[in-house]
């Protein structure tokens, strides 16, 4: 229990600490003292607006968006027993990515400001009616799986159609480096779009926990120790969507935090499920946070993108798990 | 008052019946054996009347909510999975789950004593995944009893163990008999069956052929014609022993 209760302490205040830095990073070069005065007392004209418009929602979405992929890659985990699922397996970011590639396609992106985050939402929505329609009322994970897996491979198929189809290089590019993942220019009303739905995802996965533990012990005995099955499994896909669509409509595409984080800290919660949903959700935003530093600081005049380096940090670490599971370490 | 009573259940596997119109009472107290060959409709058996099969008929237990129901009777399934590598107290822990105490010293007790009775108390720090296959069945037993339900229906739980632990399993089940508290077992081991459990029922393609004393359901006739096999009979006054001999080839 103290343990557990230790490494919470410990994330949070690794989070915190990822926080501020990613409020005083930037390529505005402002000194610290004078970024986080400007932030809180509002004075010093520019630089309040760099700190209050800019940085801060960054901040804000980098928390936000690690929490969500974390907490759903938990989630996923917990509920197929495999440690390699991840929250893109319900082919719910893919759909998401879709919408959002659809609209940049169209132009409409450039009608409103939440045109694209919009467009994700709703593919993200559609995706998730499907998926449950596929996998039925009553399947199992399995049926689940397989469904997601489809939605997933169409999805992509209809993004690869759009780019194929693109008559206008500049859309194409445009497709590209949005799916890439980024937290880059981003504004308060990206944080009030994806927040309701965070919140509500977070609301429905949150109390899986002792259901999830349960399932250790396989799908059977689990509904013999009073979990209901059909419930879990309807609030963890609403629960998921909600996080993983909201999240990859104001982030893009980020990869492998939702499949690493969870990971990574099984050891630390004694493998079990319920702990790991809240560990998770901590790891991921200070994997996001730290991520969306490290792009402002390696190569600060390209617009490095947050995607690119999750999976270019993430793959060779989960290739280092998969050696240490291989070993039987884990 | 009976602890599960099921009337006339019946399981349909693509229109044909698994389990077929089978009634049977447990009253507190017994340890009773379910025998039969592969395939006879035990496992299906179980799952419906805990309700985890679509049935027909009466099945006391799957009419409860599930909460009600998971503080009631404890499921053991044959399927044994751990899909986590938790330690063995975590697992057992898992038992508690239907009863809200929330790890307090009612479920520390009911977790030791579960421990205690699969002699597992040394075990309790190891990772389960770790353990060989004998002990991970003995952990989930023992998960099962730290539930502390009245009834408790357990799928071949002493499958794969060692004699020493399949004597003390089936002796654990007689110390809950004589608590008051019943088992409801699937078994293969004839001889464990007729010498441990109060009652037998006998099941061959899904029907209920026979029901009550070991020594009367394990007659002859019946291994012959329900098992296909001769066995080597005595009546003594421990009870029944009993020791497959040959295929008899006479299985209907």
């Amino acid at each position: 229990m103290t343990g557990y209760r230790g490494l919470i302490i410990g994330l949070s205040a690794l989070v915190t600490a990822l926080f501020l830095t990613s409020l005083l990073v930037g390529p505005a070069g402002l000194s610290p003292l004078r970024s986080l005065n400007a932030l809180i007392f509002g004075a010093d004209g520019p630089i309040t607006l760099v700190m209050r418009e800019i940085r801060l929602p960054r901040a804000i979405l980098g928390v936000m968006v690690g929490g969500a992929l974390g907490l759903a890659g938990a989630a996923m985990q917990g509920y197929l027993r495999n440690p390699l699922a991840e929250p893109g397996l319900l082919g719910v970011s893919g759909s998401a990515a879709l919408g959002a590639v659809l609209s940049i396609q169209t132009g409409i992106v450039a009608g409103f400001a939440l045109a694209l985050p919009l467009a994700a939402l709703g593919g993200a929505a559609l995706s998730v009616g499907l998926l449950l329609l596929l996998a039925g009322p009553r399947g199992g994970s399995l049926s689940l799986i397989l469904a997601g897996i489809a939605l997933s491979a169409l999805a992509g198929a209809l993004t690869s159609l759009v780019l194929n189809l693109s008559p206008n290089p500049f859309a194409a590019a445009e497709i590209v480096f949005w799916m890439l993942g980024s937290l880059a220019d981003r504004s308060f009303l990206h944080v009030a779009l994806a927040l309701p739905f965070m919140a509500l995802g977070a609301a429905l996965l949150l109390p899986l926990g002792r259901g999830l533990d349960t399932l250790t012990l396989g799908e059977d005995a689990a509904e013999a120790l009073g979990t209901r099955l059909g419930r879990l499994r309807l609030m963890l896909v609403a629960g998921v969507a909600a996080l993983v669509g909201a999240a990859t409509a104001v982030a893009g595409s980020v990869g492998f935090v939702g499949l690493v984080v969870p990971h990574l800290l099984r050891g630390a919660v004694g493998a079990r499920p319920s702990r790991l949903l809240l560990a998770s959700a901590l790891g991921g935003a200070a994997m996001v946070l730290a991520a969306d530093i490290a792009v402002r600081l390696l190569v600060p005049e390209r617009d490095l993108k947050l995607g690119v380096l999750t999976a270019i940090v993430g793959a060779p670490l989960f290739l280092h798990l998969v050696y240490r599971t291989r070993r039987g370490e884990l | 008052m009976s602890l599960m009573s099921l009337d006339r259940l019946t399981v349909r596997r693509g229109g044909c019946p698994v389990v077929d119109a089978v009634s049977l009472q447990v009253e507190p107290g017994e340890v009773v054996g379910l025998i039969g060959p592969n395939g006879a409709g035990k496992t299906s058996l179980m799952r419906a009347a805990l309700g985890l099969l679509p049935h027909e008929g009466h099945a006391s237990l799957a009419k409860m909510v599930p909460a009600a129901r998971a503080k009631h009777a404890a499921w053991l399934p044959q399927g044994r999975e751990i899909a986590w590598p938790v330690s063995v107290e975590t697992l057992v822990a898992l038992g508690r789950v239907p009863h809200d105490a929330r790890g307090g010293p009612a479920d520390g007790e009911a977790i030791d004593r579960a421990l205690k009775r699969m002699n597992l108390a040394s075990f309790r720090n190891r990772t389960a995944t770790q353990l060989s296959g004998g002990e991970q069945a003995r952990v989930l037993l023992a998960r099962a009893l730290a539930q502390e339900t009245p009834l408790l229906l357990a799928d071949e739980p002493i499958a794969g163990l060692d004699p020493a632990h399949q004597i003390a399993t089936m002796e654990t089940f007689n110390m809950l008999a004589a608590e008051g508290r019943s088992v409801v077992v699937s078994l293969h081991d004839l001889g464990l069956a007729a010498r441990f459990c109060t009652r037998l029922a006998m099941m061959q393609s899904g029907r209920l052929v026979a029901e009550g004393r070991p020594a009367d359901v394990l007659s002859a006739d019946r291994l012959a014609t329900v098992f296909g096999i001769t066995a080597w009979r005595q009546e003594t006054e421990a009870g029944l022993m009993l020791q497959p001999l040959a295929q008899s080839g006479e299985r209907r």
